[in-house]
């Protein structure tokens, strides 16, 4: 079904982000501006669920030229799911940002940039065109770049440059993969590559043009070898950029990947052998880096990877309940860890520190919120009737059904850390006496009045309302995820809403 | 830069080269040209002008900040494909009117687009260049 209007949730970030621009320097009205831009983006991506949900495929030919030669935007239930999520986070984030980046930062473009950014994102999801894609996500690590380093500390410059750098190398790998798939097939459309793939005959080359867009994604969303440059470069930011970074930038390359994989490769048993081994070291090593750190956002950088090994091995596992146990995981994690990032921010603006061993005495001093904070760990965490455990429950039962035994193991193991982690971080942030800390840093929370007080918790509450939404209305979410898993392993409705209805019958018939 | 002769000369060039980039910037779509090129001829014409008689005298030979007509060219190119879609056609469309202009051409979506990109790629070859000259001198 064509819908001219799917497209609104980008427009609406970009139309928000050229009247920041005229709005330079101006820091209370660009406040207003941006609150107000997310919340219609809000309401327009929710319109825009709504309606892929009942029609279940939407497509849009930019420019009108037709769909393999044209820039195809898709909304399919997937699609337009991971826009809900960055219309939620995104709102979520704007207004804590209001209070929780400095004026200086706004000065210098923090809204504008924090627009374009979530215009990229918006793209991605939306891009129906493997190039397109390529370049939604240029836009994104453009924007991420000039958040990661305004302000321009040093410590901020030297985690951008790694930042950089790694995901450049991303870049490359990924836009050589696309050239090397324009010569097998002379098309870039992501349907039409679909119907294509299976007819070339050197499949070698198709498996190892596969790996090549794994590694570009993997690099971008932080899988073993190559994650590295995310403990290093996330704790340096603002907490606001951290967490729309934590949350979004890393699960749009898991994105891409599940998208790449189901709809132009099939991964062979190879492939998804490589999968799971690669998915349980991370889950490995980003537990036990989580372990060694004091820095409490070092720490949940580190858990960021190791939750990352989650979604890959679901996709590695590459069954239908796999899939949709990544994709529940998918909706868990983002809002969870954007939030994670939130609490970290408010931590740090009320003790001027977020080193664990000169934190104490939280539960103490701010009791009710210390129990907001609980429900955002214990999501996190998994404790049952909360939103992190639903998703496990298929994992772990799809790795009894497909033998992947040591993935099996490195879950349990990688749950078991991040109960400990986050344990002995409530312990020593929330439980432990706060007379050790003689030398009181700075307060900035209590000086605050009301309004700025409420800018920054309500975001935080509302992203915490709707992980117990996730996890106390789960069956909706399971529904939702069942479908999209079954959506991604049948791609032919993709490819008829794309290219027509007869486009899939024709190479059968050749 | 104190030269007499470059002085004399980037008094004629400027209006020949905002001419020409005005022209770059009409011709393009079906042939080479078009709002990228224009705009970055246009913002040499502005350089040159600045080399020889300082940067304060473009400056205000300017009159705005050049960082203002970042948002204007966005603005317009947005609006330019915003457009079509109140009649009834995707985002982007390439909607022509049929009427014919000497030397413009024929008037339609994609002109206003080029014109955004000519002033969006004015305003930051400009800033960028202002920004390094004003903390080089």
């Amino acid at each position: 079904m064509t819908d001219r209007y799917l497209i609104l949730p980008i427009i609406g970030h970009m139309f928000t982000a050229v009247l920041l621009i005229f709005f330079w320097r101006k820091v209370n009205t660009q406040r207003i501006i941006s609150v107000l831009g997310s919340l219609a983006v809000m309401g327009l991506s929710v319109g825009l669920f709504i309606k892929t949900y009942r029609a279940g495929y939407l497509t849009m030919q930019a420019g009108n030229w037709q769909a393999p030669f044209g820039i195809t935007f898709v909304a399919d239930v997937f699609s337009s799911t991971m826009i809900l999520l960055t219309g939620f986070t995104g709102l979520a984030v704007c207004v804590y940002s209001t209070v929780g980046i400095s004026r200086q930062r706004i000065q210098y473009g923090f809204f504008p940039i924090f627009h374009f950014l979530l215009l990229g994102l918006n793209g991605a999801f939306l891009a129906g065109d493997i190039f397109n894609l390529y370049v939604w996500f240029e836009v994104i690590i453009i924007s991420s770049f000039v958040l990661m380093t305004l302000g321009g500390r040093k410590p901020q410059v030297e985690g951008g440059i790694k930042y950089v750098t790694l995901n450049l190398l991303a870049s490359v790998m990924f836009l050589t993969a696309i050239a090397i798939l324009y010569g097998l097939t002379g098309s870039l459309n992501m349907a039409d590559l679909s119907l294509k793939m299976s007819a070339i005959p050197n499949k070698g080359l198709v498996e190892i043009t596969g790996l090549l867009f794994f590694i570009g994604f993997g690099i971008k969303s932080a899988v073993f070898p190559l994650y590295f440059w995310l403990p290093s470069s996330y704790h340096t930011p603002p907490s606001a950029i951290a967490a729309i970074f934590g949350g979004l930038l890393t699960k749009v390359g898991i994105y891409a990947l599940i998208r790449v994989y189901t709809l132009i490769f099939v991964p062979d048993p190879f492939t998804k052998q490589v999968f799971l081994v690669i998915a349980s070291l991370t889950l490995l090593t980003g537990a036990f880096g989580a372990l060694t750190k004091r820095n409490m956002r070092m720490m949940f950088s580190y858990l960021i990877v190791c939750h990352i090994g989650f979604l890959l091995g679901g996709i590695g596992m590459y069954t239908r309940l796999a899939l949709a146990g990544t994709v529940f995981y998918l909706v868990h994690d983002i809002i969870v860890k954007t939030n994670l990032f939130l609490v970290s921010g408010l931590i740090y603006k009320i003790r001027g520190t977020m080193n664990m061993d000169e934190l104490g005495g939280m539960y103490e001093d701010y009791p009710r919120l210390s129990l907001l904070f609980s429900v955002v760990f214990f999501s996190l965490v998994g404790i049952p009737p909360l939103s992190g455990f639903w998703p496990k429950i298929y994992l772990f039962r799809e790795t009894f059904t497909t033998g992947a035994w040591y993935l099996l193991a490195a879950m349990i193991i990688a749950s078991l850390v991040t109960l400990y982690v986050m344990a002995k971080m409530w312990g020593d942030v929330f439980w432990k006496k706060g007379q050790e800390m003689e030398n009181k840093l700075t307060d900035d929370f209590s000086g605050m009045n009301w309004k700025k007080r409420g800018m920054l918790i309500t975001p935080v509450v509302f992203l915490a309302v709707l992980s117990l939404y996730i996890g106390f209305f789960a069956q909706r979410i399971n529904v939702l995820s069942e479908r999209i898993a079954n959506d991604l392993l049948h791609p032919e409705p993709y490819i008829q809403a794309v290219l027509g209805a007869d486009a899939v019958k024709t190479p059968q018939s050749e | 830069m104190k030269s007499i002769i470059l002085k004399t000369a980037s008094n004629y060039l400027l209006p020949l080269l905002l001419l020409f980039a005005v022209f770059i910037l009409f011709r393009g779509h079906y042939k080479p040209g078009g709002g990228f090129v224009g705009g970055l001829i246009a913002s040499i014409a502005f350089v040159l002008h600045a080399f020889a008689n300082g940067l304060q005298s473009t400056r205000k030979l300017l009159r705005y900040p050049p960082g203002a007509f970042i948002p204007t060219g966005l603005a317009i190119s947005l609006l330019s494909g915003l457009a079509p879609m109140f009649a009834g056609k995707p985002f982007m469309s390439a909607e022509w009117l049929s009427i014919h202009i000497p030397i413009i051409g024929l008037l339609g979506t994609p002109l206003f687009f080029d014109i955004g990109v000519f002033f969006v790629v004015i305003g930051i070859a400009l800033t960028i260049l202002f920004t390094i000259s004003e903390t080089i001198l």
